[in-house]
């Protein structure tokens, strides 16, 4: 699966808000489903993601199993400087994924 | 107010009746959260502060076409300046299998005190959003939702 | 309990209504059905789950695979031009097997016998990626599937089991989806049916499927036993609801509950 889907945009004026969507591909299995078996399939979901802003945290979101399967998560930052948004995102069974996209801001 | 049957409710009556063995379709496991674990989970959250209603906006659809995948946004209005902002929103549901939802955590650098996101709502129920501002106040949005089941349901 | 009691007011009701085609002016996507939220869903490239698939098709575009060690991208270029339209065309015919095929075995048919690899399982990661891919080139291009002398039989046989009552329900495609359409079943308003957005993300999944998938949800949904993936009622079924669907725009990868 394509890890990720970032929106942010390329250019903004300094002390702008933007605002920033992600999605991920993750089953969030909730770890109250049974399989046809009958065995309970064990949780597995993504519990953090940490948007930084060149280094700095701006953004974070702590998930639970209620968060739909392919998380998507919208939030806003304000443009500071140049530089470089990252997103990290961690979870169960060792998950981990982080992206970047680059912001121009005049 | 006729109460909703609820999805384990439907699931039995529909295999009862229709014949095929329920065997193929993957059970849900019954809501079993209330208003009491809810209460609870938002205590683990915010300790022993006071909740005043207002303030925070719950947006999330009255009648959602598929529990699923729910859209959900919530927002204060903020100036998220460093001496008057948003430290985070936490969401809850009253008859999920867990009460908590999310927790969106802002800092004086977010522009906007909000996020959206999208949920999973095991039934028909309430869910609530808590905001917690740096001055140390604890303020909260309700919202009921409707959720229906899918008429056919998946057994492949 | 009340809801058992709206299929089986159905199906009886249904016994006395006629079954008709729906005239071109009234036919209408299932996004037209939907809430506004998933319209939304749908409509913002950067929101839609069913864009994860997409991308992920794209770079499976140009891995090299088999024995013949080629790419898609080998024969096809660029698929933003190459695949455009052949979404909307399919199923179309297949000369070497005498008989239509959908999309999903049209890109395995180019795997086993143009890049010597193993076909790709139906409902399978890569073959929704790239299905997922090819269909996103025909969007916003009208449906139109090919129905000459040879797809005549296949259409006919497709017409035949949309309009054929199945299963422990005794219930047709027709009955729902031409005569009821509009109304709801269970908290679910029924739509016409008609495949303008497939492979699509389906709410009730969280995943991305293909409309084979659809239909054998359908098929257990009436308690009918489902047809195989890759059946020749399933590939016959398609044809003739991509032909009933004709003019339509395709809207891949779309949203449904």
């Amino acid at each position: 699966m394509a890890s990720a889907l970032i929106n942010v945009p390329a250019r903004a004026r300094r002390g702008d808000v933007i605002e920033i969507k992600t999605l991920i591909s993750h089953v969030m299995e909730t770890g109250y489903r049974r399989s046809q078996l009958g065995a309970r399939l064990p949780r597995d979901i993504i519990t953090l993601f940490v948007c930084t802003y060149n280094g700095t945290e701006v953004f974070r979101a702590e998930l639970h199993p209620a968060i739909a399967a392919n998380p998507f998560i919208v939030f806003s930052t304000v443009a500071t400087e140049s530089g470089t948004l990252a997103f990290h995102w961690t979870g169960d069974n060792g998950f981990s994924v982080t992206e970047s996209a680059r912001i121009t801001v005049e | 107010m006729s109460r909703r049957t609820s999805r384990r409710e439907f699931l039995l009556a529909a295999g009862a009746a229709g014949g095929l063995g329920l065997a193929s379709v993957i059970a849900v496991e019954p809501a079993r959260a209330t208003p009491v674990a809810m209460e609870d989970a938002i205590r683990k959250v915010i300790g022993s502060a006071r909740v005043t209603p207002g303030r925070v906006k719950l947006d999330v659809p009255p009648l959602v076409e598929n529990g699923n995948t729910v859209p959900l946004a919530v927002s204060v209005e903020s100036p998220m300046t460093e001496a008057d902002h948003v430290r985070a929103i936490h969401v809850f549901t009253e008859k999920n299998p867990q009460p908590d939802v999310v927790s969106f955590r802002f800092g004086s650098r977010a522009g906007r005190a909000g996020a959206a996101t999208r949920v999973r709502l095991a039934d028909t129920q309430t869910v609530v959003a808590i905001a917690e501002l740096s001055d140390g106040s604890f303020w909260s949005a309700r919202a009921d939702v409707v959720v229906t089941l899918a008429a056919c349901l998946e057994g492949v | 309990m009340r809801r058992l009691w709206v299929l089986v007011g159905a199906a009886s009701i249904a016994a006395s209504a006629f079954a008709g085609e729906i005239p071109r002016s009234e036919r209408r996507s299932g996004y037209d059905f939907m809430g506004r939220e998933t319209r939304a869903m749908q409509d913002d490239d950067t929101a839609n789950p069913g864009m994860l698939w997409v991308l992920e098709g794209e770079s499976l575009w140009d891995r090299k695979s088999g024995a013949a060690a080629r790419a898609c991208a080998d024969c096809h270029g660029d698929a933003r031009t190459t695949m455009k339209g052949v979404a909307a065309r399919h199923p179309s015919f297949d000369a070497a097997l005498g008989r239509p095929v959908n999309l999903e075995q049209r890109i395995n048919r180019c795997r086993t016998e143009r890049q010597n690899a193993p076909a790709l399982a139906s409902e399978s990661r890569d073959l929704l990626a790239l299905s997922a891919y090819v269909a996103r080139q025909s969007r916003g291009l009208p449906i139109e599937v090919a129905v000459d002398q040879r797809m005549q039989p296949f259409l006919d046989a497709g017409r035949a089991t949309f309009h054929r009552r199945q299963g422990q329900l005794n219930l047709a495609c027709s009955q729902c989806h031409d005569d009821h359409w509009g109304r709801r079943l269970a908290g679910n308003v029924i739509p016409q049916a008609h495949p303008t957005g497939y492979p699509l993300y389906r709410l009730e999944w969280q995943s991305l499927g293909s409309l084979q998938r659809r239909l054998r949800n359908c098929l257990v949904g009436i308690r009918a036993e489902p047809y195989e993936y890759g059946a020749p009622e399933l590939v016959d079924l398609e044809l003739y609801l991509m032909w009933r669907a004709r003019g339509m725009t395709i809207e891949a990868p779309a949203v449904r509950p």
